[in-house]
């Protein structure tokens, strides 16, 4: 009998298709990721259905972490003398005594968590080195008669209103940050007579048939008077 | 490409002793490439921060201190939810009421407080009365049709529907921005976040300790 001769295939593929597509793939991610700035804390902030985006220049941020510390920052990519002249503002009205070296090093401070007393300290040391928030213990806010992030709010009020362009408010909070902190935070920004600020939060869908959901998908209500 | 056919055409005669050159594959292993891109693309996928955070509006208002010209809600169109530990939540209707005959003091959590303020909403709405002064009425319905909502001519039937925010001392950040968000979720036009009254606090603080909130 004739046996029938089983052809042998390579099992070698083809693997260029393969590599194309991977790269094509690997290429995407590069362009589209956004590395996250550098922050000198860790912050679970809370979701809600707002969609708005969120600014990223002319901007200053408040940071609350989870053990009630408060930090401030301030968000400007390109115009990098707007923290020298907060920083020149707060050490006018509080007048701190700070050099000129310790001036110039704000900028590149990413946030300050430490109360007035002890900024110089902060300023001298390396900016590489303090921005390990651990060992800050927060702008101190609690106290109604010394609100210290009142002064840093104001001055930077003061330095956008002189250059003439709108500063945006961001609050950014741990969601296990306490109510009272929050609070003094919130007074910090009336008593500076700034009624309009923003949180930041992750985005969540609004509910399916609430009433935003139905404005979304421009529905009437239909059970409504 | 990587794997290039690199025979055929070999048609020159070569004359003897000329030694025909050994052909080596050009084929390459990909294996190691692929990888190394796998590996590329995991860490950026990783690293990739695709949901960017949002940016939620909070206007607060003006402290007055002069109570004549504090804005006055009205008592049939005002609930006043206040945020208390452990994400607990305890509403009243209107005043607060808490003698032995009549009690509005309760309890709620966070999933039940959505039909609370849907419900009190259809409340106030079924029992509106218009003004004799309409201007604030056509604001609303101006707003409401810039929004671009179906039913604008509808918007300022919900006029009298206030809602106090009271967190107290012992609740968290994430529970006011769920609430502040539930008001955009259930278009809540008028809220206010309002300091806690002691009489209220004390209340919330008995019920806590009645029912082992920690």
């Amino acid at each position: 009998m004739a046996s029938v001769k089983i052809q042998k295939k390579s099992t070698d593929t083809d693997m260029t298709p393969f590599v194309d597509i991977a790269f094509l793939i690997l290429t995407f991610f590069i362009m589209a990721t956004k590395f996250k700035p550098q922050e000198p804390v860790e912050a679970q902030i809370p979701s809600s259905v707002s969609s708005e985006e969120l600014p990223e220049n002319d901007a200053v941020m408040v940071l609350i972490d989870s053990t009630n510390r408060v930090f401030f920052s301030v968000l400007s990519e390109k115009d990098k003398t707007v923290p020298d002249q907060i920083i020149t503002k707060v050490n006018e009205l509080r007048s701190l005594n700070l050099t000129p070296a310790e001036i110039q090093n704000f900028r590149k401070t990413t946030a300050v968590g430490v109360p007035f007393s002890k900024l110089g300290a902060l300023l001298d040391t390396d900016p590489m080195e303090q921005n390990a928030g651990a060992g800050q213990p927060g702008i101190p806010v609690l106290d109604s008669t010394d609100n210290q992030l009142q002064t840093w709010i104001r001055a930077a009020k003061e330095v956008y209103a002189g250059m003439g362009k709108g500063l945006k408010y961001l609050v950014k909070g741990d969601g296990a940050a306490k109510y009272p902190t929050i609070e003094a935070v919130i007074s910090a920004f009336k008593k500076n007579d700034q009624m309009k600020f923003n949180l930041v939060t992750s985005l969540e869908t609004a509910p399916p048939g609430s009433a935003l959901d139905l404005l979304n998908r421009r529905l009437p209500v239909t059970d409504a008077k | 490409m990587a794997s290039i056919d690199t025979g055929g055409g070999d048609s020159g005669k070569k004359g003897p002793g000329v030694k025909k050159a050994k052909k080596l594959s050009t084929r390459v292993d990909m294996t190691p490439m692929v990888d190394l891109g796998f590996l590329l693309i995991t860490f950026f996928i990783f690293t990739a921060t695709m949901s960017t955070p949002k940016a939620m509006n909070l206007l607060m208002p003006k402290d007055v201190n002069d109570p004549k010209k504090q804005n006055e809600a009205k008592e049939s169109g005002a609930l006043t939810i206040m945020l208390g530990k452990g994400d607990m939540i305890y509403y009243y209707f209107g005043q607060l009421k808490v003698d032995a005959g009549e009690n509005n003091f309760k309890q709620t959590t966070f999933k039940g407080i959505r039909q609370i303020i849907i419900d009190k909403r259809k409340d106030v709405m079924s029992r509106y009365t218009p003004d004799a002064d309409d201007s604030r009425c056509k604001d609303m319905q101006e707003t409401a049709k810039k929004k671009g909502d179906p039913d604008w001519q509808n918007a300022c039937l919900d006029k009298d529907f206030v809602v106090i925010i009271k967190p107290d001392p012992d609740s968290n950040y994430k529970n006011m921005v769920d609430i502040l968000d539930e008001m955009t979720i259930n278009q809540v036009k008028t809220y206010a976040i309002v300091q806690i009254l002691p009489q209220e606090y004390d209340l919330i603080k008995a019920t806590e300790q009645s029912s082992g909130i920690k």
